[in-house]
């Protein structure tokens, strides 16, 4: 099958511009970008996708060998980009898609013109003079959390939550599928996200980089923005005023001045 | 009348005491003492106002909390990155979020398990306002889920042992691989019905007993599941340990038939037995067979013809007739072997069939492997891929030209009478 189709990738704004690549983050899907994204199709080739499992992408494409490591998502980004023509692309990944896009920039570094990374983290879990933020029983906590909130997210109930008429902010184009995840492919992602160690892959992506850092973030907090700034060859930190993981969504006047100065400028 | 006016004013003070009990039923304590705990936060979580039952709950002075803690900080680690994940991006883009389950830590360090729902309020410019949260204490019924979970869990469990249970089981009942047989094609396919969760009861044997011999054989043992796989784990080595001491398939039938008598069991079985027997390019085969579909012989440029005469079905009763037939296979010759599952495969109403079958084996003579993956290609295909009973195919053949000559035993002794 098709990456395109797959990974339910959209493009919007310039067909001629040079490509943007937004990526999610472990929880939901492209449309955690729906704040931010539009504001570049000005001048950009914006495109975006579902990593297989979230969203709208093909379940039945879930090969959990494949995904059991990042290195099977990034080979979608690759393939995407392949299959696109996409070169000179600027990557944007947020949260543990900062971590996929290190691991394709790694792997065809010709073909990513500059880096944005929203919230990122190579190591969630604490080691010796390392600070991630947790321990490993917090991701086994996490597990749980997610299993106690799939209970009540049957395949049947999706449409009726769906369906409520009281939510303005819920755009049409807005699916069921919002941050809702095979219950299974949601634990393994968890699992995949939240267990990796990729700062030894930092050292070697040379491409032009920008973080973005919440002042206040629960999961990647400030120490973490900092390692991998420092860690990244190539790299600037720029600290947004914004609490949480998600200032794509809370701030995203903010995320997108500062991605527009470093992609614009 | 004395009695009547004191009922009618006890009821007037009655109501009076009710409506007076509402009117201090105010705002204030209807907020304080709701029957769920009630936050509201910035939009950033910090919490700016808590109710009293939520301080109850959580064991929290209200000066630990206003202005002081955000949501997410009284949550687990575990809840916490739900939080960051799911709960905020939903409430940001859908405006709530209901029935999240979480974990509070309270005061005193205890978990507390929550149902949370929440509204984001918006100005009129759409900037977010204030977050109102009810939090509901669930610690029943996530004890009461998780219960669900243990038992979910060992139901999956139980079920991937089962069908571990009957491939590893279904993988005695047939060779590892096809032997490479000097001077002969042979190919197998099999498939058990469904999603292979339980083991079938066909079986096939393919084997050497001597120099330039070799036994195929096929079977099927009626039902599935353990039990049957059992019997058919018996028939496949009755029949190997038979075919060594008797020369004629006709014996070793008997043989598997005397066992399965004498073995204290409803199933009986089919099968069909072919000895074979090398002679430079060609082959010299014997076929007996037990209540199974005869072989089919298919020879250059004709129709397929079924070879053999039906025998009795093996393990029913007492009296059995079977019978030993020879043929000669020349090169370009082929011999199938097949499990009832390929011609009574079902699609709607209809069988797969004998026409069928004659048509998918003339249109695969090439070669042994053609034939065993193109009549099972076939027959699935016939049923969607969805067979309700077990397919077997084992399919030979005489190469042609060279190829027929390589590793031929030399004067290889027939000794097979029928």
């Amino acid at each position: 099958m098709a990456a395109v189709h797959r990974n339910n990738v959209k493009e919007s704004g310039r067909i001629d511009g040079q490509p943007m690549l937004f990526a999610h983050g472990f929880g939901c899907d492209q449309h955690m970008w729906r704040y931010v994204a539009p504001r570049f199709e000005d001048r950009f080739r914006v495109v975006v996708f579902d990593h297989v499992g979230a969203g709208e992408s093909d379940s039945a494409a879930y090969d959990p060998d494949r995904y059991a490591s990042l290195a099977g998502y990034a080979d979608d980004v690759l393939e995407i980009c392949r299959e696109l023509d996409l070169r000179d692309v600027v990557f944007v990944g947020h949260s543990v898609s900062c971590m996929i896009g290190v691991l394709a920039a790694g792997r065809e570094p010709e073909r990513f013109a500059k880096l944005v990374f929203v919230s990122p983290s190579p190591r969630y879990i604490d080691e010796g003079a390392y600070v991630g933020g947790f321990g490993a029983a917090d991701i086994e906590e996490l597990l749980d959390s997610l299993d106690s909130n799939y209970l009540g997210w049957s395949q049947a109930m999706a449409p009726v939550i769906m369906g409520n008429p009281d939510r303005p902010e819920l755009g049409a184009e807005l699916t069921a599928s919002f941050c809702r995840t095979d219950p299974d492919i949601a634990r393994r992602f968890a699992r995949v996200t939240f267990l990796s160690d990729n700062r030894a892959d930092l050292a070697g992506v040379t491409t032009p980089t920008l973080v973005l850092q919440c002042t206040n973030d629960a999961i990647a907090p400030v120490v973490v923005g900092q390692y991998v700034t420092d860690a990244l060859p190539n790299a600037s930190m720029v600290l947004l005023e914004a609490t949480g993981h998600c200032p794509n969504l809370s701030a995203p006047d903010q995320t997108a001045d500062a991605i527009g100065a470093f992609v614009r400028g | 009348m004395t009695a009547r006016s004191d009922t009618e004013v006890s009821g007037e003070e009655a109501v009076e005491a009710f409506h007076s009990a509402l009117r201090e039923d105010d705002a204030e304590s209807l907020y304080e003492r709701a029957p769920c705990g009630y936050l509201s936060t910035a939009p950033d979580g910090t919490i700016v106002k808590a109710n009293q039952t939520f301080l109850t709950l959580t064991g929290y002075q209200r000066d630990d909390l206003i202005q002081r803690r955000r949501f997410a900080d009284l949550l687990s680690p575990g809840g916490r990155i739900y939080h960051e994940t799911h709960y905020a991006p939903m409430l940001q883009m859908q405006g709530s979020a209901r029935g999240i389950a979480l974990e509070i830590v309270r005061a005193d360090g205890r978990r507390l398990p929550v149902l949370v729902n929440s509204v984001l309020d918006r100005h009129a410019d759409g900037a977010p306002v204030v977050i109102r949260t009810a939090v509901f204490d669930a610690t029943e019924r996530r004890e009461y889920e998780r219960e669900l979970l243990r038992a979910k869990r060992q139901a999956e469990d139980s079920e991937a042992r089962a069908r571990a249970l009957a491939q590893t089981l279904q993988q005695t009942l047939i060779p590892p691989a096809v032997p490479e047989i000097p001077g002969l094609e042979i190919a197998a396919t099999y498939r058990p019905a469904g999603d292979g969760s339980e083991v079938g009861g066909d079986f096939y044997d393919i084997f050497e007993i001597g120099a330039g011999e070799w036994v195929v054989a096929i079977g099927d043992v009626c039902g599935k599941g353990v039990e049957a796989a059992v019997i058919t784990a018996l028939a496949r080595y009755t029949l190997r340990a038979a075919a060594v001491r008797f020369a004629l398939p006709s014996q070793a039938l008997d043989t598997l038939h005397e066992v399965l008598l004498r073995q204290d069991t409803d199933r009986f079985c089919t099968a069909a037995m072919l000895r074979l027997c090398n002679a430079g390019d060609r082959w010299t085969a014997t076929v007996s067979v037990g209540g199974h579909p005869l072989p089919l012989l298919v020879r250059a440029g004709g129709p397929p013809v079924t070879i053999g005469r039906s025998g009795s079905l093996l393990g029913v009763l007492t009296d059995t007739q079977f019978h030993d037939t020879e043929v000669a296979l020349e090169p370009g010759d082929a011999v199938v072997l097949y499990t009832d599952g390929v011609t009574e495969g079902r699609s709607g109403a209809g069988f797969y069939g004998d026409h069928r079958l004659a048509e998918a084996v003339a249109g695969n003579v090439g070669s042994a492997t053609a034939l065993a993956e193109g009549i099972a290609h076939d027959v699935l295909r016939f049923q969607s891929d969805d067979p309700k009973d077990d397919v077997a195919v084992v399919a030979l053949r005489v190469p042609i030209g060279p190829r027929g000559s390589l590793g031929v035993v030399p004067d290889s002794p027939g000794g097979i009478e029928t």
